[in-house]
């Protein structure tokens, strides 16, 4: 982040609303940094922590509760079928509704119930204006992406490529692109859970957090490789009825505690701030400078382009039988998102109001427990039995979401590396096709390998400020996958040559923008702080990447030697629009 | 062989247009041939045929999988054919008319959003009703354009493509086996 003057630190001078369920340990309080808190899902600088009490024992046990169940479906899942339909697509067989639910199960990660309600809790409007780019991202994946590629594709967005380019290169670069995208967020969430859990349960210990990630990877491994993606489906229907739930409970706790009186409820937020009405207004935490402005914007562009290319949500897709289903699920996801970033302004709002900033920033300087503890307080506070059974819940559903959101990147990413990478551009053209069967045993390795890869980089990566990680996640999928993905299905004169072009020439300077950015070094919240070979003025490289992405998209296509396959063209464009010849 | 009884009927007067050409628009189209096929040397009418007119779920399934061989010159001229023909332009149309200009008025209308927070800081203080600004206000008309943008996707494709395109696709897939 660039440095940004707090103003929390300046005019503290509204009064803030007793806590008294911390008032057995007022330390955390003393500890709240002078400086900028970091970016939202950087739950590992956590300064201060909870008070440990019933509300922890009772969430430990809700944890395992979930652990359990989640076992349970995976178990039975995996008994319904092992052939790669089942394990790729969960058998077709999903209605809209339930894929609706499971896309807003993939998602709403942590990041966004607990980091984002905690944005909108610090630091107002700019937490909603951060949330918007969330969800009018799907609108470019309902419009351009969920129905064509339903129809275009079988397993993965290789597929679709490979329908009117040669097979062998536009598989080995989507391929790869989807790996990257999927592990730079796997990691991304992994770290966050391992603090996300530590911080939930009470802890700040390192041993904590690293069993926490350990677990939650392995756990993420035996339900891709034992239930594949029909467990899968289940696990992220279970979790976004949870979610939805929850957060229904809590914003109908809110709403009743202000009489229903939205402006009442602004009003005492911009008041529990403690920077008046700058709390509604924009630029509390992206208005700094013109550089952090700039930033905003490409992130925001990442966003709302990004989410079409995320190869996690593209799969889904095929998890139903046409695409008049594909289109419906979406515009349940549009629906359910929609509404849970609603609720999430009423919650993040909600706990500024009730619980106050300051308090929120103690308990974590990014905000990420503003909503259990805003759980607590609305539930009767920490000693009562409303409050703890409250936390609790929250705290496991916060859980579940972190289990789910991994599992549906680990089979993404061993989707993208058996069916395109293993299985087809790396074998030898002459040599024999893989059957099925040896391709989903491929797969249950990879998830395995992938999931282990994505355990030990994510312990290294513990110590690191790894926030960027998302928005980088996001641009990638932007630059390398959204370009690509266009071009095939709506130019009749892409080539082969443009979508390797635009697939690397996408992808490779969303990677090195980063790696020359302030997040790498150069800064005192950078990877490497010691160092400085930064260049690249921007965290986010969107603004950048993405239009190179398009380029090269379009050099490649022009200085092809090859004219595109008029005929592979039409089949595609039939097929898309039409679904004659769908999987 | 097979081949061959397909050119013969290709080479016919198409006669038995389906239900799916009912619509107007679509007669007038083959005037503006498929963009992506340049070098089909007369953008056909679709011949489809008298003969089979299973329409129905049960034709589709045995066909999903020989559809992909695109390289067969048999396949390839069915769907060469299909993408020339007016009703298929006409989807092509429907579909392209809307996505492209709604596409690009709630991109423009989400970066503008975007870049006045930078732009015209004090446009956005400016009150509205009670604690509300136009930046809130902005903001919940995002939320409301995303809603609105969805519900009028989703009617555009009920009535103008969906039963067009299915009944699209059991011809191309009888055409195909």
């Amino acid at each position: 982040m660039t440095p940004t003057p707090d103003p929390h630190a300046v005019h503290g001078t509204t009064a803030q609303p007793a806590a008294p369920y911390l008032a057995p340990h007022p330390a955390p309080l003393t500890t709240v940094p002078p400086h900028p808190a970091p970016a939202p899902a950087s739950a590992h600088s956590v300064v201060g922590t909870l008070t440990t009490g019933a509300h922890h024992e009772l969430a430990i046990v809700l944890f395992a509760v979930i652990v359990l169940i989640t076992l349970g479906i995976t178990l039975w899942a995996g008994r319904r079928g092992q052939a790669a339909e089942d394990f790729y697509t969960g058998g077709r067989g999903f209605t809209s509704l339930q894929n609706g639910f499971a896309l807003s199960g993939d998602y709403l990660s942590a990041a966004s119930f607990l980091g984002v309600t905690g944005l909108i809790a610090l630091y107002g409007y700019d937490g909603v204006l951060y949330s918007i780019g969330f969800l009018v991202a799907w609108l470019v994946v309902l419009m351009l992406v969920a129905e064509l590629v339903r129809n275009a594709g079988r397993y993965t967005l290789a597929d679709v490529l490979a329908l009117r380019m040669r097979q062998r290169p536009v598989r080995a670069a989507a391929g790869t692109a989807g790996v990257v995208v999927t592990l730079l967020y796997l990691i991304a969430q992994m770290v966050g859970a391992g603090s996300l859990v530590a911080l939930l349960l009470g802890t700040n210990s390192g041993l904590a957090k690293t069993l926490t990630i350990v677990a939650v990877g392995a756990l993420m491994i035996i339900y891709v490789t034992v239930g594949g993606m029909r467990a899968t489906t289940w696990i992220q229907i279970v979790k976004a009825g949870l979610l939805l739930v929850g957060a229904a409970l809590l914003t109908v706790l809110v709403l009743a505690r202000f009489h229903g009186d939205l402006f009442a409820l602004m009003r005492a937020a911009a008041r529990g701030s403690g920077v008046g009405q700058a709390y509604l207004e924009p630029g509390l935490k992206y208005g700094a400078s013109a550089t952090s402005r700039l930033d905003f914007f490409s992130l925001g562009l990442a966003l709302v382009l990004g989410t079409a290319g995320l190869p996690h949500i593209l799969s889904r897709f095929y998890t139903v039988p046409t695409a008049r289903a594909a289109r419906r699920s979406t515009m349940w996801a549009i629906g359910l998102i929609g509404g849970f970033y609603l609720m999430a302004i009423v919650l993040g709002l909600g706990a500024t109001a009730v619980i106050g900033a300051k308090t929120v920033r103690a308990a974590n300087p990014a905000g990420n427990t503003a909503v259990p503890l805003l759980a607590l307080d609305l539930g009767g506070g920490s000693g009562s039995t409303g409050g703890v059974v409250l936390f609790a819940l929250i705290s496991a559903v916060a859980f579940a979401t972190i289990l789910a959101v991994v599992a549906g990147l680990t089979l993404a990413s061993s989707a993208a590396f058996a069916h395109d990478l293993y299985a087809r551009a790396w074998r030898r053209p002459g040599s024999r096709e893989m059957t099925d069967r040896q391709e989903v045993v491929a797969a249950r390795v990879a998830a395995v390998v992938i999931g282990a890869a994505a355990i030990v980089l994510s312990l290294f990566a513990q110590q690191l400020n790894v926030a960027f990680l998302v928005g980088l996640a996001f641009a990638a999928a932007a630059s390398a996958n959204l370009p690509t993905l266009l071009f095939t299905l709506f130019w009749s004169r892409f080539t082969t040559r443009g979508v390797v072009w635009s697939v690397y020439g996408g992808l490779v300077p969303a990677v090195l923008l980063v790696v020359f950015s302030p997040v790498v070094s150069g800064a005192p919240s950078a990877l490497f702080p010691g160092v400085d070979f930064h260049w690249f003025p921007l965290e986010n490289p969107g603004l950048v990447s993405i239009p190179m992405g398009f380029l090269a998209g379009w050099a490649g296509t022009v200085t092809s030697p090859e004219a595109a396959d008029a005929d592979r063209y039409a089949e595609l464009e039939v097929r898309s629009l039409t679904g004659a010849g769908a999987a | 062989m097979a081949q061959q009884e397909r050119f013969d009927w290709w080479a016919a007067e198409p006669t038995g247009r389906k239900a799916v050409l009912r619509s107007p628009v679509g007669r007038l189209a083959p005037g503006r041939p498929a963009a992506a096929a340049p070098a089909e040397p007369s953008p056909v009418d679709l011949p489809l045929p008298d003969t089979p007119p299973a329409v129905g779920p049960a034709s589709a399934v045995t066909v999903g999988s020989m559809a992909s061989a695109g390289s067969a010159t048999g396949a390839a001229e069915v769907y060469r054919a299909v993408q020339a023909s007016a009703p298929f332009q006409d989807i092509r149309r429907g579909y392209r008319g809307f996505v492209f200009p709604a596409t690009a008025a709630f991109l423009l209308w989400y970066l503008l959003y975007l870049g006045a927070q930078a732009a015209a800081p004090g446009l956005m203080h400016g009150r509205v009703a009670g604690p509300l600004n136009v930046a809130w206000l902005l903001a919940l008309l995002q939320f409301a354009s995303t809603f609105a943008i969805t519900w009028l996707y989703a009617r555009n494709a009920r009535d103008k493509r969906d039963r067009a395109a299915l009944g699209l696709r059991w011809d191309t897939q009888d055409q195909l086996r």
